[in-house]
């Protein structure tokens, strides 16, 4: 276990430094790189471009560059915003509650709908839940999320006047009821895709354990069917699910930008967008390195509850 | 499986008896995807040359008028310019977008998927190394990203989303060839004195035909949504040039006053990536037997 542990840390540890080249590679790839926001600005000559470039490091070799770039992002100095001067990575921190309270409760919907969805369509497979249920989810995959939380909004927002058209709360106002009251629009849109997702994952991990011999075993000792599939079917299907969790990471972060640039909620994707939209280099470069961190450290986390799970899995080397 | 179905020897089938077809057929939705998406490329192509409107022509006075309400059959925008044209004309943009982003990315894929499995070694664990730590960015977050840098046109958007599309692909063919060169026929062309070429082209690609069709249809739907996202924000193609992506961008304001503005083109949108879903779920079902009890 010890062995499967360090083999996945350093794996991970690999592919972190890979992926700071690739960010560092984005950023210098940009036409003018970090410098094109001053040479937009328009008042500067050129050798007050040069002066600059001087003292922020930029005209010297692009590995002594990289170096020192590398070196303050672990030493935890991301850079500073264009826009009001703030460390980026406190940035980042005031922005991240609200995303993860987004695609937490939207997981947590999608999960609950997904895996009873999954699982019956199992059970009853070619039924007409199942084929409903499948075709549902198709069309949920592709859905635009964009558009889709531009309908809740009008219909939910503007024609029925049930829930708010956007934001986290009111201002003035944070009790309980009225931000999960904000919440319930962009979380359902947000979990829209997701649900399908695992809906889809849990019906195939559902139909590969049903068909397993210790099942059979079980319904021959006389088990009620209902006792068969929550204790013997449901745990084992369950987890591969796991492993499903930390792959949809990044799809569920595409998606909470999505949902929060629409639902105007200020989390981190909302920060990102703005950002684009000032150019504020650091920032856009910031949140896109910490998202990949975020991926990396949930694929990570998901590989070795995976293990933990799976006695199956680096068993051999305990 | 029977291996002679497989064995590059045997007689080649004709497409209209080859059972791969008869089983795509009997897959529903797949068809009416099929059908659906013919209609579309007819409609966007033709279409356009039956309208009588242009899709920039500008009316001040037939402003935000409502579908099924006068010639302008789905209504005018805030600029008065019919809905219904401009719909066809984006679909000309965003269709040819999607299947522009998937030749494309197919190509960065294939290759780089058909270097790594092929030579493997430290080349190939550096590619797929690579594709793993592109894969690590969340998608929308790496299109935004590198959208704000370039100029946004066409031609550069579609390169801006292959490149953030490619790494599905490469890991499907990597994985693929990396298997079929261990096969027996590959190894027998290898000790017959075959290139390296022509084993890739003529003994390991054909045969890893069946998951690339299918990531290639799944990727012109991931496509068509990448597209209508980054224009609906302002980043993609770019207005006059109509796209089911930027006719949204501005509906948000008029969702109080002209709802149908945002909820066309998005209709639109759904009916094709969700027709795309359907041909690469038939595909899956039809290429690969052994998927076809799930």
């Amino acid at each position: 276990m010890t062995r499967f542990l360090i083999g996945r840390l350093g794996q991970s540890l690999l592919l972190l430094w890979i992926v700071s080249v690739v960010g560092f590679a984005i950023l210098h790839l940009a036409p003018g790189g970090p410098m094109s926001q001053f040479a937009e600005s328009g008042n500067m000559t050129q050798a007050d471009m040069d002066r600059m470039a001087e003292q922020l490091g930029l005209n010297r070799p692009l590995p002594v560059q990289y170096a020192q770039w590398l070196t303050n992002i672990v030493a935890g100095d991301w850079g500073v915003s264009y826009r009001d001067q703030q460390p980026v990575l406190r940035i980042i921190f005031s922005h991240l509650g609200a995303t993860f309270e987004l695609m937490l409760t939207s997981t947590v919907i999608a999960i609950f709908i997904g895996v009873w969805v999954g699982v019956l369509g199992a059970v009853w497979r070619y039924s007409l839940f199942d084929s409903v249920a499948t075709i549902f989810a198709m069309v949920a995959l592709s859905i635009p999320t964009f558009w889709f939380g531009l309908v809740v909004i009008w219909y939910f927002s503007i024609e029925l006047g049930w829930l708010p058209a956007g934001s986290r709360m009111t201002p003035g106002d944070g009790s309980f009821a009225n931000r999960f009251h904000h919440l319930i629009g962009p979380a359902l849109v947000l979990a829209l895709v997701s649900t399908a997702i695992w809906s889809r994952y849990m019906r195939s991990s559902m139909l590969d354990v049903i068909n397993q011999d210790y099942i059979r075993t079980a319904r021959s000792k006389g088990i009620s069917e209902w006792r068969i599939l929550t204790r013997h079917a449901l745990r084992n299907a369950l987890l591969p699910m796991i492993t499903i969790l930390g792959l949809q990471l990044p799809n569920l972060l595409s998606g909470a930008l999505v949902t929060e640039t629409v639902f105007s909620w200020p989390g981190m994707g909302r920060l990102f967008l703005d950002s684009i939209n000032y150019r504020d280099y650091p920032t856009v470069m910031g949140i896109l390195m910490f998202t990949a961190i975020l991926v990396l450290i949930g694929n990570l986390i998901a590989d070795i509850l995976y293990g933990l799970a799976d006695p199956r899995i680096g068993g051999r080397a305990r | 499986m029977s291996n002679a179905t497989l064995a590059p020897a045997a007689p080649r089938i004709r497409l209209f008896q080859s059972p791969a077809l008869r089983r795509f057929l009997r897959h529903r939705l797949a068809v009416i995807g099929t059908i659906t998406i013919l209609t579309m490329v007819l409609l966007v192509v033709i279409g356009p040359w039956l309208m009588p409107f242009e899709p920039t022509s500008t009316n001040i006075r037939n402003r935000f008028l409502p579908p099924f309400d006068s010639t302008h059959l789905l209504g005018t925008d805030p600029l008065g310019r019919d809905t219904l044209t401009r719909l066809l004309h984006a679909g000309r943009i965003s269709l040819a977008v999607g299947f522009a982003v998937m030749i494309l990315s197919m190509a960065i894929g294939i290759f780089v998927g058909t270097v790594a499995g092929f030579y493997g070694g430290a080349l190939g664990a550096a590619l797929m190394r690579f594709v793993d730590a592109m894969l690590c960015f969340p998608p929308i977050f790496l299109l935004l990203a590198i959208s704000a840098l370039i100029n946004p046109s066409v031609i550069s958007i579609i390169i801006l989303i292959s490149a953030a599309s490619w790494m599905e692909i490469a890991r499907v063919v990597e994985a693929q060839v990396r298997s079929l060169k261990e096969r027996d026929y590959t190894v027998a062309a290898e000790a017959l004195g075959a290139r390296d070429r022509r084993i890739i082209l003529r003994e390991i690609l054909p045969n890893a035909v069946a998951p690339i069709v299918v990531a290639a249809t799944l990727n012109v739907a991931n496509a068509i949504l990448a597209e209508s996202y980054i224009s609906f924000l302002g980043f993609g193609v770019q207005p006059p040039t109509p796209s089911w992506g930027n006719m949204l961008q501005d509906a948000q304001g008029y969702l109080r006053s002209a709802p149908w503005l945002a909820i066309i083109p998005g209709i639109a949108i759904t009916l094709a990536v969700t027709s795309f879903n359907f041909i690469g779920d038939g595909l899956r079902d039809a290429l690969d037997p052994r998927m076809e009890n799930r």
